[in-house]
């Protein structure tokens, strides 16, 4: 592998990172709350992609847009893709889940919802938006801006990194800066404590739901506009993005962001170095790497640390 | 003790010692089909400490708990200021001014002292520095630890922080669960001291504890749980000379 190539690849991996890193933090968050493996999350990811192509069928972008017309549209299409995601998540919570945290349901019965709830929501997308894949139609002209040590960065690639970049940030400052961040905080410490001191665990969860699904849902379109929407695109970056969070340590919101950023990386390397074939298996290495010397994740302490 | 620290606005006259504030009326509470209060009367009024005393698994937390809404009683009320708050849950009856300090303390561990008490005042929309100031007043030692994270404390400093914590939700009635467990003697009687100065300054506390001799000799009543019921209730002073208690627990409490 050439010096340039390294560069090449390690451009392409972190901007693929950003992606497993925004998705993971839907995994990490929600596990932070309820100790749940939200196996969900990919579909979420997936009505996400389908939510920006919505949009931007209704608008229809004709040939050669203007500058603010694209971003107008790229606009659109995001706010349909938080929305979708934002909505499946809270649906999610509210019809799948909540009914079994009234019940007090073992961990296992959660876990066999999620898959349950994955089956279901993705059957559904392709029942009602067919089973071919589609592209999201083009927003704008898109064309390499600058080259980062020689590797060309185009604006597909320039708007996914930094969505990816302006979210995970947004998402740190409400985790850590305001009353609600507070909250998921001390719910995902102590819940009964929690709910002492005055925090309605239901409305926490749910909006941790909802945020998680934003994440989720921008993801999709991001990872839509580079490759396409299709009803089973959400399992094999689910997977990975859940691997990145465990990597990070689960339930730790930087963890998940450096997990995903690390495995990014190192699926993307791999191409050059193995092949593509061994981009999965590559991520998968690193997960069970990890896990043998620290099980609880790089950045992980101990179960129930949120930030 | 210093008792410069500014008198609670809610602070009631003397003569308003005999209000009634929490009330239990035949409570039962059952974990599945174990019944675990077998009808437990009890009464606080407002300024009193009122100490509940009893072995392990006599009923003492599940009362606690009940009180404060994680728990619902099977039957019976439970009143407070002549409202029945029974079957409300626990994050709405924080409104009502009732401060729940969990046995084992429960701090967040991950979360820096001054996050720690933050989040006892969640209940209001921005934190009193007013608020603030009490408890660091009540333990300078938090007030030098404010920015380190509450699981690198002590036991002692732990406990300290659990008691602040509710004391920033600015609660009427403080329900504290055994905040003398695992701590050293000298620190036990630090807690004690507080617990008497913030009853002083006007908060009513109900006191579970396993050390029967100290807590009588901080309460003004006092009831003794058995196996989910009341064995024996009456004036501290009374309790602390019946040989009953003497014998069953006082011997206990010494150790």
């Amino acid at each position: 592998m050439s010096l340039q190539e390294f560069w090449d690849y390690l451009v392409l991996g972190v901007m693929l990172g950003s992606l497993y890193a925004v998705i993971a933090i839907g995994y990490t968050l929600v596990y932070g709350v309820l100790q749940l493996i939200n196996f969900a999350h990919s579909e979420v990811f997936m009505l996400g992609a389908y939510g920006s192509l919505i949009v931007l069928q209704l608008v229809s972008p004709g040939d050669n847009p203007s500058v603010m017309a694209s971003i107008g549209f790229v606009a659109l299409a995001m706010a349909g893709s938080a929305l979708f995601g934002g909505v499946t998540a809270y649906g999610l919570e509210k019809v799948a889940y909540r009914p079994l945290r009234r019940r007090g349901a073992p961990r296992l019965i959660f876990l066999i919802t999620a898959i349950g709830a994955s089956f279901f929501l993705y059957n559904l997308a392709g029942k009602l938006f067919g089973r071919d894949p589609l592209p999201l139609p083009e927003m704008y002209e898109n064309r390499e801006i600058f080259s980062l040590f020689g590797a060309g960065v185009n604006i597909t690639q320039l708007l996914q990194f930094a969505t990816a970049v302006v979210m995970m940030v947004l998402l740190d400052l409400v985790v850590n800066r305001t009353k609600l961040g507070m909250g998921i905080r001390a719910v995902a410490q102590d819940a009964e404590v929690a709910g002492l001191m005055g925090v309605n665990i239901d409305k926490v969860v749910s909006r941790t739901f909802i945020i998680g699904g934003v994440l989720g849902g921008v993801a999709g379109f991001l990872f839509a506009n580079l490759n396409q929407v299709s009803y089973t695109m959400g399992f094999i970056p689910g997977i990975t993005a859940f691997a990145a969070a465990v990597v990070g340590g689960i339930g730790n919101i930087r963890g998940a962001m450096f997990g995903g950023v690390l495995i990014g990386i190192v699926e993307t390397m791999t191409v050059p170095l193995l092949g593509d074939e061994w981009r999965s298996v590559s991520a998968m290495v690193v997960l069970i790497l990890v896990l043998m010397f620290r099980p609880m994740g790089i950045l992980g302490e101990r179960v129930g640390r949120a930030a | 003790m210093s008792t410069t620290t500014e008198l609670r606005k809610d602070t009631g006259t003397p003569d308003s010692a005999e209000e009634t504030l929490l009330e239990l009326c035949s409570m039962h509470v059952f974990y599945g089909a174990i019944e675990a209060l077998k009808g437990i009367d009890l009464t606080v009024r407002k300024g009193e400490i009122v100490a509940l005393l009893g072995g392990n698994g006599a009923g003492k937390t599940t009362t606690l708990r009940t009180i404060s809404g994680m728990l619902q009683p099977r039957q019976g009320e439970v009143r407070y200021r002549g409202e029945r708050i029974d079957g409300i849950k626990s994050h709405e009856l924080v409104q009502f001014g009732i401060g729940h300090v969990p046995e084992g303390r429960r701090v967040f561990a991950a979360m820096t002292v001054r996050d720690n008490l933050e989040m006892g005042a969640y209940r209001f929309s921005s934190v009193d520095p007013a608020d603030m100031d009490r408890v660091f007043t009540l333990f300078p030692r938090l007030a030098e630890r404010r920015s380190q994270l509450a699981g690198t404390l002590s036991g002692g400093e732990q406990q300290m922080l659990a008691i602040g914590r509710a004391l920033m939700g600015e609660p009427e009635l403080l329900l504290l669960d055994e905040p003398s467990m695992g701590l050293a003697p000298l620190i036990v009687q630090q807690i004690f001291e507080i617990i008497e100065e913030i009853n002083k300054q006007g908060t009513t506390v109900l006191l579970v504890e396993q050390n029967a001799t100290q807590a009588l000799g901080l309460a003004n009543r006092g009831y003794v749980l058995e196996t989910g019921s009341v064995a024996m209730s009456g004036p501290a002073a009374e309790l602390l000379s019946d040989p009953r208690i003497r014998e069953a627990y006082l011997g206990e409490g010494a150790a």
